[in-house]
């Protein structure tokens, strides 16, 4: 096995104009990259570049800043569909991982018929939930869900009790936003297949800090969020198998996703832009190009094993503290976050006296509202780390938590 | 933000003994029996959630609907249990009238912490519980 290496986070940090700034008077401590990662200068110039330089409506206009415009955007579509290993048409660009799973959903609808089965797992982020959980009951399809043991992996016994002959649909995280478990999503969709069911990927919280290659997960679907990998809010892409996205109906219709339209009768377009109607978010579009090409340059196997030498770091220092719970697997099974609570605080408090530390934490159910009732409990805190982050922030943040028992304990 | 803008709290200040105190020893924790008002609210975005219970007294002489007793459960941060703590001591005997008028203002002064609007939430989740319950009688 290769030596796990931490990249050399003080070169990195200086590509990110943001972590210069102070928060309540000390240097920022960003841990919440689950939420949305800080965006390097070059992705932030890529933004102004094409506004200040050939800002224009793509695919139609002919003249030169159109030209350009369109280039840098089907430039970008051909980045980000080579940096999970996909075709240039099997990619869509959307505004969010949410929206990604929502244009699956809607579009597979007229594909399924009553009784027919989908099946989800436990942990679920209510963007992979609440899609289907609608979808089942407006075309009262099942919905099964696949259970989490104690550590918070899925159970083997589970994944093979609920995907069966009766299952058109298995969708899961590829890394959960709570409990930070990478799930063997290869194995799953093999699952899937056997029993002639698809496999759709939730990647938001995987892309970002995993290589992924979509050929070799042979799944059918992925969706993912530019924001969370450096890039700007307000673009995130889907990959669909060609022949899935051929045979499956768009999800909006309008302009930029026609070939013909007649007063009777519209051809939609070629992939991908049978499913990108309307105006797309272009410059975020450029900026999520930058932001892969960013990260292509730092190697993501060295942003995983970087990430999971913080997590692992991070686990042994939280672990060290006795009122500290962590939820979720050891961190050999963990992505690059930590979600725990402090005994006797709430989850907000912790974020609270954190932030007062310049420590920027998050704090809630994470938008996994049945998962924190599996789990029992109403909140929990949630550390996240990235390309940038430092040991040094950790031993930060253990300190931090250390105040906030101090604080809570005193009489 | 820029530097000079003012934070949107004042940290750890927030935490001073007294909300700590109402946090750690609640008052008026628990459940009315046969109470006429009794409402659940939640925070969706941090998943606290309140639940009020609330008995009504007639005013002696005009007949005005008082609050004889009140009483709360639920989960919650340090800030939204000890305004709950807080201001169900305080809104004992008072008119259903006078509650309508309690505004966000109102709580952070009997707090007496500095809060942004993040936490404004927090503490106006049991508020915002007593209030919707009263609107349903």
């Amino acid at each position: 096995m290769p030596e796990t290496r931490l990249l050399d986070a003080e070169k990195i940090r200086k590509d990110f104009p943001i972590l210069k700034r102070k928060v309540n008077g000390k240097p920022l401590v960003y841990l919440d990259n689950a939420a949305t990662t800080q965006k390097p200068k070059v992705v932030i110039d890529a933004l102004k570049h094409y506004y200040e330089n050939y800002n224009a409506n793509i695919h139609r206009s002919i003249h030169q800043l159109g030209e350009e415009a369109t280039a840098a955007y089907e430039l970008a579509h051909k980045k980000v569909s080579d940096f999970i290993n996909a075709a240039f048409e099997e990619v869509i660009f959307t505004k969010s991982t949410t929206e990604s799973l929502n244009l699956v959903a809607y579009s597979l609808t007229s594909s399924l018929k009553e009784n027919d089965e989908i099946a989800i797992s436990q942990m679920e982020h209510h963007s992979n939930f609440v899609p289907w959980q609608q979808l089942a009951l407006k075309r009262k399809l099942k919905l099964k869900f696949i259970e989490i043991d104690s550590k918070g992996i899925l159970k083997e016994d589970s994944i093979k009790q609920n995907i069966t002959k009766k299952t058109k649909i298995v969708s899961v995280t590829h890394v959960s936003n709570v409990l930070g478990t990478i799930n063997d999503i290869k194995k799953i969709g093999e699952i899937a297949h056997e029993n002639n069911a698809m496999l759709i990927v939730d990647s938001a919280q995987g892309i970002p800090h995993i290589p992924v290659n979509v050929k070799n997960i042979d799944c059918d679907f992925l969706a993912f969020s530019g924001h969370k990998m450096l890039g700007p809010t307000g673009i995130g892409a889907l990959y669909g198998k060609k022949e899935m996205l051929e045979k499956m109906e768009p999800f909006l219709y309008g302009g930029e996703m026609i070939r013909e339209v007649t007063f009777k009768h519209t051809r939609f377009n070629e992939l991908p832009w049978k499913f990108e109607a309307g105006t797309p978010n272009i410059a975020q579009a450029i900026g999520l190009g930058t932001a892969v090409d960013y990260l292509k340059k730092i190697g993501m196997k060295n942003v995983m094993q970087h990430d999971k030498k913080l997590t692992e770091y991070a686990f042994k220092r939280l672990s060290e503290i006795k009122e500290v719970e962590i939820y979720g697997p050891e961190s050999n099974k963990r992505s690059s976050l930590i979600a725990f609570n402090v005994e006797g605080v709430h989850a907000h408090d912790v974020s609270a006296i954190l932030d007062s530390n310049g420590i920027a934490i998050r704090a809630g159910h994470h938008c996994a509202m049945p998962l924190a009732s599996k789990l029992g409990i109403a909140a929990s805190a949630r550390a996240s780390f990235y390309v940038y982050n430092t040991k040094e922030e950790i031993d930060k943040l253990a300190e931090g938590i250390f105040k906030v028992v101090k604080i809570f304990n005193a009489k | 933000m820029t530097e000079n803008m003012e934070p949107s709290y004042a940290g750890e200040g927030i935490y001073r003994e007294n909300i700590l105190d109402h946090y750690k020893h609640p008052h008026n924790k628990g459940i009315i029996e046969n109470a006429d008002i009794k409402f659940t609210e939640n925070n969706p975005f941090c998943g606290d959630v309140i639940t009020v219970t609330i008995k009504l007294k007639n005013h002696k002489t005009d007949g005005m609907k008082l609050i004889d007793d009140i009483k709360f459960t639920g989960s919650g941060c340090a800030i939204s249990q000890a305004a709950a703590s807080m201001l169900t001591e305080k809104i004992k005997g008072k008119s259903l009238k006078q509650i309508k008028n309690i505004q966000r203002d109102n709580i952070v002064n009997m707090l007496g912490i500095k809060i942004g609007v993040v936490r404004t939430k927090c503490a106006m989740l049991c508020l915002t519980a007593i209030k919707e319950g009263i609107k349903k009688i």
